[in-house]
């Protein structure tokens, strides 16, 4: 434990009683808040290029799930076995593969917010009514068409969803993206893990930036889907 | 692979520290590593079962308090556990009663939230029938809310169980030595060490999740499976189905 605990030093105890009972000292914070920056935006990387990397995988998986339906029994479990595994086990089970940095922690992150996705968009399209299809393709549409004007569309509030929950759980299981030696803001929690203001401060912000992360979903949620406002509003 | 054969080589055989002095490895001190963090985690979700269960069937019942209920998860999900059980460090201490208080909060949302949508899933001719019938608020709770909304309860307990086995990973960090311990103490333990802690970590999740799965569908009433099965599966955010619906 003692050799745990004698993690980085990252601050001067001497001067500061508040500092040196591992107080929360506010005037602490405003002097030593530009060394969580870089922490910080390491961090909206990692969260970002993982989401964007797990939506496109897994968005494909579900739309050819879709149409393909023995697929998604098979997709399913694959996924959700990448899921069960806890994002820190993976970063090691990772090592010996891809070494240690950034594309390990994106490789699971991008493995855990894979079956999220994947049925979250399933549900969506699963979910569009057999009347507004059988119309589209009354209309003349075909196939594709059908899939990009009408089952996609209709199926953004099921697939946003999906991402608002993937996104916060990235934020969440990127502060353990350290380990696999990416960074972020887990980085300082665990650097001085009994000092109060570095603990707030660092969880704080990793707070933070999931509700922002998951408050700018929702607002191009209803910049895309427009519609969903008018049958709220009726 | 290398690495691999070396971790899992270490999982069966001791092997002197590479700090020197102690012996580490070996199923003995794997099993006693896996044992703390075996019953950190239950203990953990005992109280977080006997905490949010009544709580969540409470609501669910009177058919209210639905935003806290729905919430907790969107909230406990913004939390990184990591966060969370930093937090209890610097504010609350170390030891084995911290830790697994911050488990149960961690542990807490989403069986809340499942045991709330699941009661409040059930159909209401049957709770009116189960009325009529002269059943007390009491008896309708137990003889027939509960029963239906156990699958979602289950699989409310499953996301809990495997995200509380996985954060056990970091107990170390509050003082507690599972399985994190050569994930986090590498000096100690070695290389191989880790990667095989790792490993035992993974199994162990999945283990989890394989048994709580095939508790949830034995609890599941015959009468879900035959018909709606898969809707009730769908909500408790496990499998999805194949079956066509309209939008609810």
């Amino acid at each position: 434990m003692s050799a745990l605990l004698a993690q980085v030093e990252i601050r001067d105890r001497s001067e500061d009683t508040c500092v040196s009972d591992n107080g929360f000292c506010p005037e602490w914070i405003a002097d030593n808040f530009d060394r969580y920056v870089d922490p910080f935006f390491q961090h909206v990387l990692l969260t970002v290029v993982a989401v964007a990397i797990g939506f496109a995988i897994a968005s494909t998986l579900a739309v050819v799930a879709y149409r393909r339906r023995w697929l998604i029994n098979p997709v399913t479990q694959v996924t959700g076995a990448l899921y069960t595994i806890p994002s820190i086990a993976a970063f090691f089970l990772l090592l010996p593969i891809t070494g240690r940095g950034f594309v390990t922690a994106i490789v699971a992150l991008v493995s855990y917010v894979l079956l999220i996705i994947f049925r979250n968009v399933l549900t969506g399209l699963d979910n569009v009514p057999e009347e507004t299809k059988d119309a589209g393709r009354g209309m003349g549409l075909t196939d594709r068409q059908l899939l990009w004007r009408v089952e996609l569309p209709l199926a953004l509030p099921e697939v946003m969803a999906g991402l608002r929950i993937a996104v916060t759980t990235t934020v969440g299981l990127a502060t353990l993206a350290f380990f696999a030696g990416a960074g972020g803001l887990g980085e300082r929690i665990f650097e001085d893990i009994v000092f109060k203001s570095n603990v707030v401060v660092a969880g704080g912000l990793a707070v933070v930036l999931a509700a922002v992360l998951d408050a700018a979903i929702l607002l191009v949620q209803r910049a895309i889907t427009p519609w969903t406002r008018a049958v709220a509003a009726r | 692979m290398n690495d691999f054969v070396d971790a899992i080589e270490f999982i069966f055989n001791e092997h002197e520290s590479p700090a020197g002095g102690a012996q580490v490895g070996g199923l003995s001190n794997m099993w006693e590593l896996t044992w703390e963090h075996l019953e950190l985690s239950l203990v953990a979700m005992l109280i977080a079962c006997a905490l949010s269960i009544p709580l969540g069937l409470w609501l669910g019942h009177i058919g209210k308090g639905g935003f806290l209920a729905i919430n907790a998860s969107n909230v406990g999900r913004a939390v990184p556990s990591l966060a969370l059980i930093a937090f209890f460090v610097a504010y609350i201490g170390v030891g084995f009663t911290n830790l697994a208080l911050a488990l149960v909060l961690l542990a807490i949302p989403p069986i809340l939230t499942n045991t709330y949508t699941g009661v409040r899933q059930v159909d209401r001719d049957a709770v009116d029938s189960a009325r009529g019938m002269g059943m007390t608020g009491a008896q309708i709770v137990r003889r027939v809310e509960l029963p239906l909304a156990l699958p979602l309860i289950f699989g409310g307990i499953r996301i809990s169980a495997v995200n509380v086995v996985a954060t056990a990973t970091i107990a170390p960090l509050a003082g507690v030595v599972t399985l994190g311990d050569p994930i986090i103490n590498v000096n100690t333990y070695g290389d191989e060490g880790r990667l095989a802690a790792a490993i035992v970590v993974a199994l162990l999740a999945v283990a989890t999740e394989v048994v709580l799965g095939a508790v949830q569908r034995a609890v599941t009433p015959r009468g879900l499976k035959l018909e709606g099965g898969g809707r009730w599966r769908r909500l408790a955010f496990a499998l999805p189905n194949n079956r066509r619906e309209a939008p609810t």
